[in-house]
């Protein structure tokens, strides 16, 4: 088998790779594009072998091989930036994820310590709830949850459920 | 056979950055829909979207990062399984889908006995044109998916569709997050599940930014998008439906 035969074959193979983990969900699709764009580029390539050597005389390169590896080498780079940039977007994530839990947590917490002060009648300590307005301990839903003046005040009355749905 | 207990519906609408139209969007809704409950869906917003739906005294789950409308439908989704909805309403928060054409979607359902209502824009009703390969795409998209289905549909990228109780188990488990995932794959997911896929003509109200323009190499990389999500979308493994259980309405 000559040589551009086997490198088609090659790509070939891999497409179908590409394919298999796209369709069980291994692999994105924004991640695939340039895995699916360098192969269909060695198909064509390996189709055309004049063109490597047209790309060659228009570039000044001097040996066609070193063309190849160039290319190969800008495509590779081009995955690993397209990889770093999408893991700082997930640290990213993380850290916004990470911090919103934390101060649901805090929130729970001090509804949880609110309800048990309320429900034994044991005088507690005024424990400043996170984020909650003084009133935080009453337990009556708001009569008009719609009626509010001011919002962003993060109460934890926002999670009263509005009549009609349940649970 | 029909209970006398009325089916639970719910309309959710996805919403990033919407704070300028999304107030007079659950306004239209309490007036035209009052017996529907409400969920704003704000994905990852920065502005006052959340603020404007709680004002507004509706439920709102606020997703911490920008997820895109297929993370925040499957978000709504899982809300509506959980809260035992029988009926899911996909809205969008920027006015361009009718309220009023909700009823419509229903009464198809019913009709039909079908799971999933789409809203049609270009199904006679509207004057909704396009040109191009854009219009290839949507012909190709509309096409492939009428044979899927088993039924003529000719809007396959609306983002107004109802939910009967089976789709909602499904889609509170599947659904895409990636572009065109959200409209064309979930309905090949749906269809390839077994469930009955139908749709409506509504009347597209304009988006208030204006009409967004579209230059043909945006069109061939949409077309391009399109077979890929396509082709994806007919080979994955088929997603299994569990079997309806105490369902409300026995139909």
């Amino acid at each position: 088998m000559s040589g551009y035969a086997l490198s088609i074959t090659l790509a070939l193979v891999f497409l179908a790779l590409l394919f298999v983990l796209l369709s069980t969900r291994r692999l994105r699709e924004k991640y695939a594009a340039i895995w699916i764009a360098l192969a269909l580029g060695v198909c064509v390539l390996g189709a055309f072998p004049g063109l490597v050597l047209w790309l060659t005389r228009v570039t000044g390169v001097e040996v066609p091989a070193n063309l190849v590896f160039a290319l190969a080498m800008t495509v590779l780079l081009a995955v690993c930036l397209q990889l770093s940039g999408e893991i700082s977007t997930l640290e990213e994530e993380t850290r916004t994820i990470a911090e919103e839990q934390a101060l649901l947590e805090a929130r729970v917490r001090a509804l949880e310590s609110a309800a048990t002060a309320q429900a034994s009648q044991v005088p507690q300590a005024r424990v400043p709830a996170l984020g909650s307005t003084p009133a935080a301990h009453d337990e009556q839903p708001l009569p008009a949850p719609h009626a509010r003046a001011t919002d962003d005040a993060p109460a934890p009355t926002d999670r009263q459920r509005v009549p009609g749905t349940r649970g | 056979m029909r209970s006398a207990i009325p089916s639970r519906q719910l309309v959710v609408l996805p919403a990033w950055n919407e704070e300028a139209a999304l107030g007079g969007v659950l306004v239209e809704i309490a007036e035209t829909l009052p017996d529907v409950d409400v969920l704003v869906v704000s994905d990852g917003s920065t502005d006052r979207t959340a603020s404007v739906g709680r004002q507004a005294g509706v439920p709102v789950l606020e997703l911490p990062i920008n997820l895109g409308v297929g993370g925040a439908m499957r978000a709504g989704y899982k809300y509506a399984e959980r809260h035992g909805y029988d009926v899911m309403i996909q809205l969008d928060a920027d006015g361009q889908h009718d309220p009023r054409d909700v009823p419509k979607l229903l009464a198809t359902m019913e009709e039909h006995r079908a799971d999933v209502v789409i809203g049609a824009r270009f199904a006679g009703t509207g004057a909704y044109t396009v040109r191009g390969p854009r219009r290839w795409a949507m012909k190709l998209l509309s096409g492939t998916l009428s044979r899927v289905a088993g039924t003529r549909l000719t809007d396959t990228t609306s983002g107004f569709k109802a939910c009967g109780s089976r789709a909602i188990a499904l889609y509170a488990r599947n659904y895409p997050a990636e572009y065109l995932g959200d409209t064309v794959e979930a309905l090949v997911t749906a269809s390839r599940a077994g469930l009955v896929v139908r749709q409506v003509g509504v009347q597209m109200r304009p988006r208030a930014g204006g009409t967004p323009s579209q230059s043909t190499a945006k069109a061939a990389l949409f077309l391009g998008r399109a077979v890929l999500a396509l082709v994806l979308a007919m080979t994955r493994p088929r997603d299994a439906v569990a079997e309806r259980t105490a369902e409300r309405t026995p139909r």
